[in-house]
């Protein structure tokens, strides 16, 4: 048995160590809202966060995780969409086949965690991991901008 | 005429309407199911006045939807348009997707099927006529409750209103209204445009929140008690088969429960996807692949360069284009080349099959429902009526869930054949990128000449590719030398008007299997007729946006269009130093769209900073996702313009992941900037037309930027060193 903590929560996975983290999340706790896309860290559809520090779980065995807080969507806000990056998604209706979007919001909380202001830049640096094929690329621009602003508190603008 | 009658007897737009199948007109018979259920003792009471929609005692409204959700934004548009009718706020709506049943049926054919753009230009006047007829029958119930005339009663956001200004909630009138006889359609009148509270104006995705937080449910996220978990070990070359395979190393995988033999390969049946990866890592199989391994896009290509030279199969023929031809003294002979292309839907391919002693059930995310229940049967021979289809959220479609053998419902269910508990058939994106269902590869040879008016006089267009709808339902009845109209749409339909026009085909056959690829024969004849164009613009000294103009005279939808985008582009205004500009129209699906790429160029390294588009899809239901269609269709067509392409080698291809298959991303695009053209057309489908029009408009500039006419996609190949493609003569 191998220990994770997830989402705050201790858990108890009975896996081989070399076990992707994303197929522990999905087929052994049953956390579906982390993706598999590419399997090659290729796409971030697995992004989850570890320790705060967004990863992808589709390379990552769980032997590597360690005591590390792993945080998926499902751990974000609930259902509740609170996240601001969540709220920011929600006003500008950013999804559209949503597949990969709980990797995109999982990279987007992330950056906004550790940069108050993203510029377009800091926004091409930090999602260009992060594959849509729906294209909501310009959406998601812009709702990083408008999440890290109501992280900020600015309500309106 | 009913929106109906207009789609069903329109002039050219479908390929269903074109004659391959004979298109029963369905439609007629959408109103037919009413059923007054509501009247069983359990809580909460329901109405239920149609199969499409559910009005329950505590005032929830469900609207149950035939379609697929797979990006598009029809399990919001759809409901909208039932509420807009019932007077409901579209917010408060819960939305559900149908089981398979003929009154989900597509009005062209004897199915459920999501595709072609239709959803909401079939479904629009059903949709409205159900939410008509059920508040029609919600202000009866409240009439007889006040026992005032209906006449002076009105209806808001989930509510009766009389005249003094008393209130029912729909929920307190479920009971009444659900005893009621359903009242003729004559005499159900719908709403006038202008009185629209919801359709036209911008609603929230329904289905936002689920997708934000995790909680959307696609095919591959389902989990039943007891499931099992399989991968298929498929064959790399195309049409192999297994000779023979070793399962014993497999088998000692800690997890793995079983091997198998199905058609489509060996099966690893596992406890979870991890170790049915680890059990077919350790299988031993011999391909008989032989057969299939000279096959290769360098010897497709020389077949198809001298079939584009010969006569073909005549899908188009008005005046006459030889005698023009050889009669004028500017003209072109070029050659444009197209490569395979994956969908790459984000979510793989997969499939959850349950197979019992009473039949199949299965959880699919499918375009097409009712084909995957009857394919399922035959495939284990049961009876259709015991196959039962739990339609999914869709991570992404483009078409390649609506594949004409079903493969991955098949294969699901195949593999869950005699297992006796629920099986999860996972593709990785390997299986995916690799197991074709591809855009054709296409060598389009054109010959062309202006006349003394510098005008296109002459237009012959000879397409060469396997053709896409002999790989689906559609293709049945179509022999070999049967003209695929999917392969000539785009072309032979193009709107702008030259005298001489004909277009030949020639039907390949190669092992690689093709299919339908979001927009179907626009994204390769839109590419082909557009970079014509602008060669034909430019042998006529004239600017490729006034020559489309001058093409698309008397036509006041398509200028509209095409001048809004120039506008919107700032056409011929300054740009940055080494910024050019290009601009394509395709009309597809019922919608005309027009885009202006704004594009430098670097060596070989083509930047697109900014796509102007405008659309005219006739009446936009939710503008804002017309908007995002247009962008995703935008971005979609920039992969595949800039990079995109499956190659074969050795009969297999040779491209798998990500990695190999490079997609557009964040940091590479543009700005897009979307108009919504006002029009009183009818109304025209939104998820394909913005794809076509953005790769021949990203060539026009970079012909601006560099010289070098892009007569082959992907840029990346066109413009690497010693590859560019050349005229065949001039």
């Amino acid at each position: 048995m191998i220990s994770l903590k997830v989402n705050g929560v201790e858990r108890q996975v009975d896996a081989d160590p070399d076990m992707p983290l994303l197929w522990a999340l999905r087929d052994l706790l049953k956390l579906t809202g982390t993706k598999y896309g590419c399997g090659i860290a290729q796409c971030g559809a697995c992004t989850v966060h570890l320790d705060g520090q967004p990863i992808r779980s589709c390379v990552t065995p769980i032997s590597a995780v360690g005591t590390a807080e792993i945080r998926t969507i499902e751990g974000l806000s609930g259902d509740a969409a609170t996240h601001p990056v969540q709220r920011a998604w929600l006003e500008l209706d950013v999804v559209q086949c949503g597949y990969c979007q709980s990797g995109q919001v999982m990279a987007a909380a992330a950056l906004i965690e550790q940069n108050a202001a993203p510029t377009d830049a800091d926004i091409d640096a930090a999602m260009n991991g992060n594959i849509c094929r729906c294209g909501t690329y310009p959406r998601i621009r812009a709702a990083v901008k408008r999440a890290a602003e109501l992280k900020r508190g600015g309500e309106s603008a | 005429m009913s929106q109906e009658a207009e789609t069903h007897t329109g002039r050219r737009h479908f390929l269903i309407g074109a004659g391959v199948v004979a298109g029963g007109l369905v439609a007629g018979s959408l109103l037919r199911p009413y059923l007054t259920g509501g009247r069983n003792a359990s809580a909460p009471k329901e109405f239920k006045p149609h199969a499409f929609v559910r009005i329950s005692s505590d005032d929830s409204v469900t609207v149950i939807i035939g379609k697929s959700e797979m990006g598009q934004g029809i399990y919001t548009g759809l409901p909208m348009i039932l509420a807009e009718e019932l007077d409901f706020d579209p917010q408060r709506l819960k939305v559900e997707f149908a089981p398979v049943d003929p009154v989900f049926n597509h009005p062209f054919l004897p199915a459920q099927f999501t595709g072609g753009s239709m959803s909401t230009m079939t479904t629009y006047n059903s949709l409205r006529q159900v939410g008509a007829t059920a508040r029609a029958m919600l202000v009866t119930a409240a009439a007889a409750r006040w026992e005032v005339d209906p006449g002076t009663l009105r209806t808001e956001n989930g509510q009766v209103i009389d005249a003094r200004g008393r209130k029912l909630s729909y929920g307190d009138l479920v009971e009444a209204a659900s005893l009621l006889p359903v009242p003729a359609k004559e005499n159900v009148p719908l709403k006038d445009r202008k009185d629209f509270r919801y359709i036209g104006k911008p609603q929230q995705r329904l289905d936002g929140r689920i997708k934000v937080t995790g909680g959307a449910i696609f095919g591959i996220d389902v989990n039943l008690p007891d499931m099992l978990t399989a991968v298929v070990a498929r064959p790399g070359v195309f049409g192999a088969t297994v000779r023979s395979f070793d399962a014993t190393q497999a088998k000692a995988v800690p997890g793995v429960v079983d091997v198998k033999q199905v058609p489509s390969g060996i099966a690893v049946i596992a406890n979870h996807t991890w170790a049915a990866l680890k059990g077919r890592e350790a299988l031993q199989i011999e391909w008989d692949d032989a057969a299939g391994r000279n096959e290769s896009t360098e010897t497709l290509r020389k077949q198809w360069q001298a079939l584009a030279a010969k006569p073909g199969l005549v899908g188009k023929n008005e005046g006459d284009v030889r005698r023009v031809l050889a009669a004028s003294a500017k003209r072109l002979d070029v050659e444009y080349e197209l490569p395979y292309l994956a969908h790459a839907c984000m979510e793989p391919m997969n499939g959850v099959a349950h197979v019992t002693a009473e039949g199949c059930e299965l959880w699919l995310p499918t375009q097409g429902q009712s084909q995957d229940a009857q394919l399922v049967a035959a495939a284990l021979g049961i009876d259709p009526a015991n196959v039962k289809v739990h339609t999914t959220f869709l991570g992404g479609g483009f078409g390649r869930r609506a594949s004409g053998n079903s493969d991955f419902a098949v294969e699901a269910a195949q593999v869950a054949n005699g297992v006796g508990r629920p099986v999860k058939v996972v593709w990785t994106r390997e299986d995916d990128m690799r197991g074709g269902m591809y855009r054709p590869f296409s060598i389009s040879r054109v010959r062309a000449a202006i006349g003394a008016d510098g005008l296109p006089a002459a237009y012959h267009h000879t397409h060469v590719g396997k053709p896409v709808l002999a790989n689906t339902a559609f293709g049945k009845s179509m022999g070999k030398d049967t003209v695929d109209p999917s392969s000539i749409e785009g072309a032979a339909d193009m709107p702008y008007y030259i005298p001489n026009l004909r277009v030949e085909v020639h039907n390949t056959t190669e092992r690689v299997t093709n299919l339908w690829w979001r927009s179907v024969g626009h994204s390769i004849n839109g590419f082909v007729v557009n970079g014509v164009l602008d060669e034909l613009a430019e042998l006529a000294g004239r600017d490729p946006y006034e020559y489309r103009r001058a093409l698309l005279a008397g036509k006041p939808r398509h200028l509209a269009v095409l001048d809004a985008a120039a506008e919107l582009a700032g056409w011929g205004k300054p740009l940055p130093a080494g910024h050019h500009r290009g601009i394509a129209l395709q009309e597809s699906f019922n919608s005309i769209v027009a885009q202006v790429a704004e594009v430098s160029v670097n060596g070989s390294e083509v930047r697109v900073h900014r796509v102007s588009c405008a659309v005219d899809c006739g009446l936009a239901i939710n503008p804002d996702q017309v908007v995002a269609q247009m962008e995703s269709g935008i971005i979609y067509g920039l992969s595949a313009a800039l990079v995109g392409e499956i190659t074969i080698r050795d009969g297999a291809a040779v491209q798998g992941n990500f990695d190999d298959y490079p997609v557009l991303r964040q940091a590479a695009t543009p700005v897009i900037d979307v108009r919504i053209v006002p029009s009183d057309g009818p109304i025209g489908g939104i998820g394909e037309p913005g794809t076509p029009p953005i790769a021949p408009a990203v060539c026009g500039a970079v012909y601006a930027a560099t010289g070098n006419r892009i007569r082959r996609l992907p840029l990346s190949a066109s413009l690497a060193p010693q590859r560019a493609a050349a005229p065949v003569s001039r």
